[in-house]
């Protein structure tokens, strides 16, 4: 099924005309509308008139997270106050949190590209969708609120949290969908086990799983575990989140909705445009928001464009699962280590919890890796040599992963902590300035 | 059946894990027959004779402890100088590996016993048996 057949299988060449009509006219919006922006495109010297063909975007400059805080609270919004609708922000952890600012018809469109994302996960007016991204500033919980409603499907607002009524909610409401970050799925799945509910007594088929970066192995595992197919979707505060892309059920890679959000590729050295299908940082630019234009928006994710029609029919541009996050980056002795890497090696383990945490120090002068795995039962005997052939090998396959040596420490299980929401894997405790 | 059944316990090195597993047993009335604890600078392995193994598993597990059940082999020796110089005499001459062994004394007798662990537990029982060794039997020790 496909939602918007029109906007989800245009020819390149409707395609481009389209992106090139409205990044022209939100370029002009945002100069004439945001301070920020006059200055920004004056000191680059550039014109909305100059943008004459897509690839004039590169003209213009960038807008990264820090431009975006520094506006706090409204200082980035393109209308007055009163036409804003809605706000949500981020979580601020780093600092004054970014704020944006919804008209009615950012919220048409934000319910529009969640549609398309649920549909895309195989949704309709039949399924029930149990969100448990969290409703509040945070964006998670009402965007996908907005687009199940667009679908005429059943949304069940539980929000994050409280496991075990989610676990009653989805027996006795016999969820479908179910919405929420991967970690958190699969905390659901291992606590589903261990409270024995079967496949048997759960209906879902589905998952949206977004917010965090996971694998393809974690794919496999909460596929297997919840006996669903398990899809990936992206989105971010900044820009609108979730629902910038989704993945179809040929899970490979998220078709971006770029009728609204026109991406590039960037090297984060040089800041040029890479080609079509080489990895770099994605760049975004709202075509269509309202409340909050954002031009070429660095969004530190690390992932690659390819271009064509999809097997599930559709010819949004897809991008590819993200690797990592230039800022997520860690440098071990000088060599760049994803976390998702490590995930990916210990996924390859039989019976290895995915559950795990990375812990950076710099005792002396060396950085030293440490990768916290919970123990199992298939990882453990009564004779301390296997006990230690089996960190080792864990120990092997993270080299293998990432090309350095690391020390795995076996901890018991549930010990690690469980995420709700973003799961937390890495710790470094390196006093270094970023 | 000459075959004890002894269980394992996966401790990570931190306060108050080890007493944590002795008062999960505590708590479901499960006595403790023998005890060894393998200790490394990462973890541990707590190994004990209960005269109730699956319970024990149970219990433990409960605990989000991670546990294993294997096999090991109780002999009975006379609680004097070289009693288990004899155990291992007749191990070493029949070439077999020790994996790890404990012993513990009997109150009341003048025996000790010793639980251990070879490579292969059958071959081990045979040659204990061929050497002449006292092999005790699950409800011989759990009886104790």
């Amino acid at each position: 099924m496909i939602w918007n057949r029109e906007a989800e299988c245009m020819t390149t060449g409707e395609m481009e005309e389209l992106q090139l009509k409205r990044l022209q006219e939100v370029v002009k919006r945002a100069y004439e509308n945001v301070p920020y922006y006059q200055k920004a495109f004056d000191d680059a010297g550039v014109k909305p008139e100059d943008i004459k063909t897509l690839q004039d975007i590169e003209k213009l400059p960038f807008t990264s997270k820090t431009d975006l805080r520094d506006a706090y609270p409204f200082g980035m919004f393109a209308v007055p106050d009163d036409d804003i609708v809605e706000i949500h922000t981020t979580s601020g952890t780093t600092g004054k949190p970014t704020v944006s600012g919804y008209t009615q018809n950012d919220i048409e469109l934000w319910g529009e590209v969640v549609a398309r994302a649920l549909v895309m996960a195989g949704g309709d007016k039949k399924d029930k969708i149990q969100n448990c991204y969290g409703y509040g500033l945070f964006t998670g919980g009402m965007g996908v609120h907005y687009g199940g409603q667009k679908i005429g499907a059943t949304v069940i607002p539980v929000s994050a949290g409280n496991t075990m009524r989610q676990i009653e909610i989805m027996q006795d409401f016999d969820s479908t969908i179910l919405t929420c970050t991967p970690s958190y799925a699969m905390y659901l799945a291992e606590v589903l086990e261990n409270q024995g509910v079967g496949h048997d007594k759960i209906s879902l088929k589905a998952g949206v799983f977004g917010a965090e970066m996971w694998t393809e192995e974690m794919r496999a595992e909460i596929e297997k575990r919840l006996n669903i197919d398990a899809l990936n979707i992206y989105g971010l505060t900044e820009i609108i989140g979730p629902g910038v892309a989704q993945e179809c059920m040929v899970k490979d890679g998220l078709h971006i909705f770029d009728d609204h959000f026109y991406p590039e590729i960037i090297d984060t050295q040089t800041l040029k445009a890479l080609p079509a299908g080489e990895k770099g940082e994605l760049v975004l630019t709202t075509l269509t928001r309202e409340g909050m234009p954002v031009i070429r928006f660095r969004t530190r994710d690390i992932t690659a464009l390819r271009y064509g029609q999809c097997e599930c029919g559709r010819t949004n541009v897809k991008m590819d699962r993200i690797t990592g996050r230039s800022d997520d980056m860690l440098k071990i002795r000088g060599v760049i280590v994803f976390p998702s890497q490590i995930e990916r090696a210990l996924l390859k383990i039989e019976g290895l919890e995915p559950q795990y945490q990375i812990i950076v120090s710099r005792p002396q002068q060396l950085d030293e890796l440490e990768v916290q795995v919970e123990a199992s039962p298939a990882l453990f005997s009564d004779e301390v040599k296997y006990v230690e052939e089996v960190k080792k090998n864990i120990e092997q396959h993270i080299h293998n992963e990432i090309g350095i040596r690391v020390n795995v420490t076996l901890v018991e299980p549930q010990s690690l902590p469980r995420s709700e929401g973003k799961a937390v894997r890495v710790i470094d405790k390196r006093k270094l300035s970023k | 059946m000459m075959k004890l059944k002894q269980t394992s316990v996966f401790l990570e090195n931190r306060k108050g894990r080890l007493w944590k597993a002795i008062s999960t047993l505590r708590e479901a009335d499960i006595n403790i027959r023998a005890l060894s604890i393998a200790d490394t600078s990462e973890f541990g392995i707590l190994r004990m004779i209960v005269p109730d193994p699956d319970k024990a598993k149970e219990v433990l597990e409960e605990n989000t402890f991670v546990v294993k059940t294997n096999e090991v082999i109780g002999v009975e020796i006379p609680d004097q100088p070289g009693g288990l110089d004899g155990i291992l005499e007749i191990l070493t001459k029949a070439d077999i590996n020790v994996e790890y062994l404990y012993a513990f004394v009997e109150k009341k007798a003048d025996q000790a016993i010793v639980v251990l662990r070879t490579e292969n537990i059958d071959s081990g029982i045979k040659a204990l048996k061929e050497g002449g060794a006292n092999l005790l039997s699950p409800e011989e020790l759990y009886g104790l």
